[in-house]
């Protein structure tokens, strides 16, 4: 007991921890400036709040690492069954609540059941990969889609949370890839693609709430009506360019506490960031990020069988996709889409999420060399 | 396993470019480009309210005030902060139904950001009740404006006017550059006339604001400057006589300063009540107004023209005078009529008024005498002359749009009529009947002329500004004095037509006049009132010394001695007491 304890201590990937922890922090310190009171008697929790979620979220990612994440493959149809359900009880209470329904709530603790359930997915998926053949076949891969991407992908679009929804695309996509197809497949499912996509588009497109749709027209136009639909796109880009290059200094930003910009704490905290520390402390912070995600590759070429692989690139591929659309959506090279910055943006869910899935790659990481039980 | 990590190591270089794209991305915004956003985010977080400047306070010939400004609140809501499920809550207190506010609110095209007024010309009472509720209603404010009130409200409209908002074609107009969007200036009357002087000039705060408009903190105050007042010529006590002797009847009266041009008076009846404007006028009242078949917007004492009937025979008498085709001496024997072709002229009075002088046919206003006049001096002769008092030409006054009137001649007959002119109409045209039209601002010029001895001064809404003469009259004074003394008569003696002018109070001079609507013998007097004839009464006040001159028109008011003269006298007496007092204190 002892000298498994001592190896994993050794082992402990402590870069992957730090960066994640500094980036953690920088994310409560701009929660704060973005949201500190500007009038006297307005206090702010937000920070507060978050920074013990980070707490909390640091003690479940020591959590993660104790065990051997080998046992997650074999427990993973039943923690997948415990997310669908949770992800069916929301539907219903969505169908009965008034507008986009995420939140479960049990007790005085709310929680958005999408978000744990990405970190399930990724370990169902990632079984499923494990003791499948590569190249894949036509007929598994059919059977994988129904059976583990489809249900979830219909409940989270309808509730309608498109950010987690297209995440499970995403990662689908790029771990069957990862996994190998036949060329053959590829190409036809490239194809298929091609020529459902305006289709899919229409369709997409009818099934999106007006606010979706005006994000999108906002995206492809921002000068359309500075002060509707492209007001989020221009404040965002407003916010971030007027940082210049040494920016505005800590706690001197206007735009995120003068309430210029909407979902400052949240979706844009980047541009406040950037108002804030310039160009210089914006390259640092993407820094911070690229030895994140190369180092969760790293992880998984290092791997030591296929369901640890596919379970670190599972992740590694959620943080790359939230990052670049998060911020490429406050650059304004992507559409508005409510995706949140990784351990930046506030929410708590999110940051446990993010923390539990680290903790994951650090175990895999950890237990590189050891051998099968 | 070794070509898997291969595969992994091809994904680190494609991550590593996507991070290159968002770090050139970043440089674009950041470095290239911020200078821009960053004078962006300064703009953003500045506003500058423009403070509306006091109006300059219009004040009557006598230093009384005729508008006061008086505060002028409205509830906005900015709709982007505003809980929508206290809707309910809301309409109570604003006293409004729901449906309303929810019909405001959900307009298309409304920016979140900026105030939506939902009920303007709040009382004080509704203003201190929303004020104490205001906390439970995020994004409800409270807008101040100056407005206007009218302290005659209803007396001398269209000459004191009212205040509106810039009108689009105003809006691209640059001498209005500097006027705030929002802001009320003077779109008629002397608002109109002098509002760059009353209008002042506008201050500005800069605050630092929240995108939602909710003032931070103050950066800097610039005050307003407030407008200058302006003291009209305009006799608040004449006008009021004025209007109220007019009663429910429509016409037309202007009094003026016979040696100054300076408007004492000038009533246009039926009037409007510019209170209406003040609060903003809605679309419905403004098509009921406009479209009111006693057209209460026209300004009829410059925008309606009317032949002027026996008040021209003062043309008449002076052209022939001068002439020398006549002198005070000249017999014309009045039979009730005289024959001209196929044609029957008759006189007013059937049975006829016997040998005339010109003395006594102007103060019985006998229409054979000046047919004969009329036959001597020609169509050409009396046009000059008629010219040469201002009739059938512009004013100069700059009010409204006028009229310019018809005096006609040969060549006007040949141009517009391609008809070559006829005797018989001569003999109309001596007695103010016919083609002849003028408006009763002209009538006022035209009476000013005979008792300040020759001039024509340009009508003004100034106090004591140097007059400005338009022109002489083709008259001697010698012949004015002639016809004064007649136009005395025609008041003060027996058998004189505008006898219901005499006053106790000053040797009123004037002259009557009946414009036919239809031609009919016996008079108009039994007929329904569209159909009876308009009333005419020129006069100046008092003889030695004229104070002042007016003419008064009646729409449809018969005989100009009956209607019109009494009206003339209520004004001229209103005006002379008012003035013997303020020379008293």
């Amino acid at each position: 007991m002892l000298r498994i304890d001592r190896r994993l201590i050794k082992n402990f990937d402590w870069i992957t921890f730090s960066v994640v922890v500094i980036i953690a922090l920088i994310g409560i310190m701009t929660i704060y400036s973005a949201t500190r009171p500007l009038v006297e008697g307005m206090n702010s929790l937000f920070y507060m709040k978050q920074a013990l979620w980070l707490l909390i979220g640091v003690l479940a990612l020591f959590m993660m690492v104790s065990f051997d994440y080998i046992w997650l493959s074999r427990f993973s149809p039943y923690l997948y069954f415990v997310g669908i359900i949770l992800l069916i009880t929301v539907f219903i209470l969505g169908k009965v609540g008034l507008g986009a329904q995420r939140w479960l709530s049990i007790g005085p603790i709310s929680f958005q059941p999408s978000e744990i359930f990405k970190l399930i997915y990724i370990i169902m998926l990632s079984h499923q990969l494990g003791i499948m053949n590569s190249p894949i076949s036509t007929i598994s891969l059919f059977r994988l889609f129904l059976l583990i991407v489809f249900l979830p992908f219909i409940l989270v679009i309808k509730q309608p949370d498109l950010g987690t929804g297209l995440i499970i695309l995403v990662i689908f996509l790029s771990l069957i890839l990862s996994k190998g197809l036949h060329r053959k497949i590829t190409v036809l499912l490239v194809i298929i693609g091609l020529i459902s996509l305006p289709f899919l588009g229409s369709i997409l497109w009818e099934g999106l709430r007006d606010y979706q749709k005006s994000r999108l027209i906002a995206f492809l136009e921002p000068g359309v009506d500075p002060t509707g639909i492209g007001y989020h796109i221009n404040q965002s880009k407003i916010t971030v360019g007027s940082g210049k290059f040494f920016g505005k200094g800590y706690l001197n930003g206007t735009q995120g506490p003068f309430r210029f910009l909407p979902e400052k704490h949240t979706d844009f905290i980047f541009a406040v960031f950037a108002e804030e520390w310039g160009f210089l402390g914006s390259l640092l912070l993407l820094f911070l990020y690229i030895v994140l995600i190369l180092r969760g590759l790293n992880t998984a070429r290092n791997a030591r069988d296929d369901f640890g692989r596919f379970l670190a690139l599972g992740i590694t591929f959620m943080f790359l996709t939230y990052f670049f659309v998060n911020v490429g959506m406050t650059l304004g090279i992507m559409p508005v889409v409510g995706i949140p910055l990784p351990f930046m943006s506030y929410g708590g869910t999110a940051l446990l999420t993010n923390l539990l899935s680290v903790g994951l790659l650090i175990n895999i990481r950890t237990r590189r060399f050891e051998l099968f039980h | 396993m070794k070509k898997e990590s291969e595969k992994i190591l091809r994904i680190s270089y494609i991550v590593i470019v996507l991070f290159l794209l968002l770090i050139m991305r970043l440089w674009q915004l950041q470095v290239l480009q911020g200078s821009k956003y960053r004078e962006l985010s300064e703009v953003n977080r500045l506003r500058i309210i423009p403070i509306p400047a006091p109006r300059g306070i219009l004040f009557d010939r006598n230093g009384i005030p005729l508008v006061k400004d008086s505060a002028y609140y409205c509830a906005s809501i900015i709709y982007g902060e505003f809980d929508r499920s206290k809707t309910d809550l809301l309409s109570k207190v604003l006293n409004m139904p729901v449906e309303e506010i929810l019909k405001k609110i959900n307009k298309e095209g409304l920016s979140p950001f900026s105030p939506l007024r939902l009920k303007q010309g709040l009382t004080f009472n509704e203003v201190a009740y929303i004020e104490s509720r205001r906390s439970d209603f995020p994004g409800l404010i409270i807008e101040v404006e100056a407005s206007r009130e009218y302290i005659y409200s209803g007396i001398g409209s269209h000459l004191i006017g009212y205040l509106g908002k810039l009108n689009p074609s105003q809006s691209k107009d640059p001498a209005f550059r500097d006027v705030p969007p929002d802001a009320f200036i003077g779109q008629r009357g002397a608002e109109m006339l002098f509002d760059k002087s009353l209008r002042g000039t506008h201050g500005e705060r800069v605050i630092e604001v929240d995108s939602i408009g909710r003032e931070i903190r103050l950066l800097n105050e610039k005050p307003p400057i407030k407008g200058e007042d302006i003291r009209l010529s305009l006799d608040i006590n004449l006008q009021k006589e004025a209007e109220e002797a007019f009663g429910e009847r429509a016409g037309a009266l202007v009094a003026m300063k016979p040696d100054t041009g300076e408007i004492l008076g000038l009533v246009s009846r039926p009037s409007f009540d510019p209170d209406l404007f003040a609060k903003g006028i809605s679309y419905e009242e403004w098509i009921a107004l406009t479209q009111d078949s006693k057209k209460p917007m026209l300004n009829r004492a410059l925008q309606s023209q009317y032949p002027p009937g026996s008040t021209f025979k003062i043309i008449t008498a002076i052209a022939a005078l001068e002439e020398g085709l006549i002198t005070p001496e000249t017999k014309v024997e009045c039979r009730g009529g005289i024959n001209y072709g196929r044609w029957h002229f008759g006189c007013w009075r059937e049975g006829g008024h016997g040998v005339m002088s010109l003395h006594r046919a102007l103060v019985e206003s006998c229409d054979v005498y000046f047919y004969e006049v009329g036959k001597r001096l020609g169509i050409d002769r009396i046009y000059d002359y008629a010219s040469s008092f201002g009739l059938g030409k512009e004013t100069g006054f700059q009010l409204v749009h006028e009229r310019m009137g018809i005096i006609p001649n040969t060549k006007w007959k040949e141009e517009k009529k391609k008809q070559k002119w006829y005797l018989g109409e001569t003999l109309n045209t001596a007695i103010g009947q016919g083609y002849v039209a003028v408006t009763p601002i002209q009538m006022a010029v035209m009476i000013s002329a005979v008792a300040n001895g020759g001039n024509l001064y340009r009508p003004t809404l100034m106090k004591d500004i140097t007059p400005v003469l338009s022109g002489k009259v083709k008259a001697r004074p010698e012949t004015l004095e002639i016809v004064k003394r007649a136009l005395s008569g025609v008041v003060n003696e027996p058998g004189g037509t505008g006898w219901a002018a005499k006053s106790e109070l000053a040797s009123i001079c004037g002259k009557t006049g009946t414009a036919q609507v239809i031609a009919m013998r016996g008079g108009s007097r039994y007929q329904p009132e569209r159909f009876r004839d308009h009333a005419w009464f020129v006069a100046f006040a008092p003889i030695e010394k004229p104070e002042i001159a007016l003419s008064v028109f009646v729409e449809h008011g018969g005989h100009g001695g009956g209607a019109a003269a009494p009206i003339a006298k209520r004004a001229i007496e209103g005006y002379l007491k008012n003035a013997e007092i303020n020379k008293q204190n």
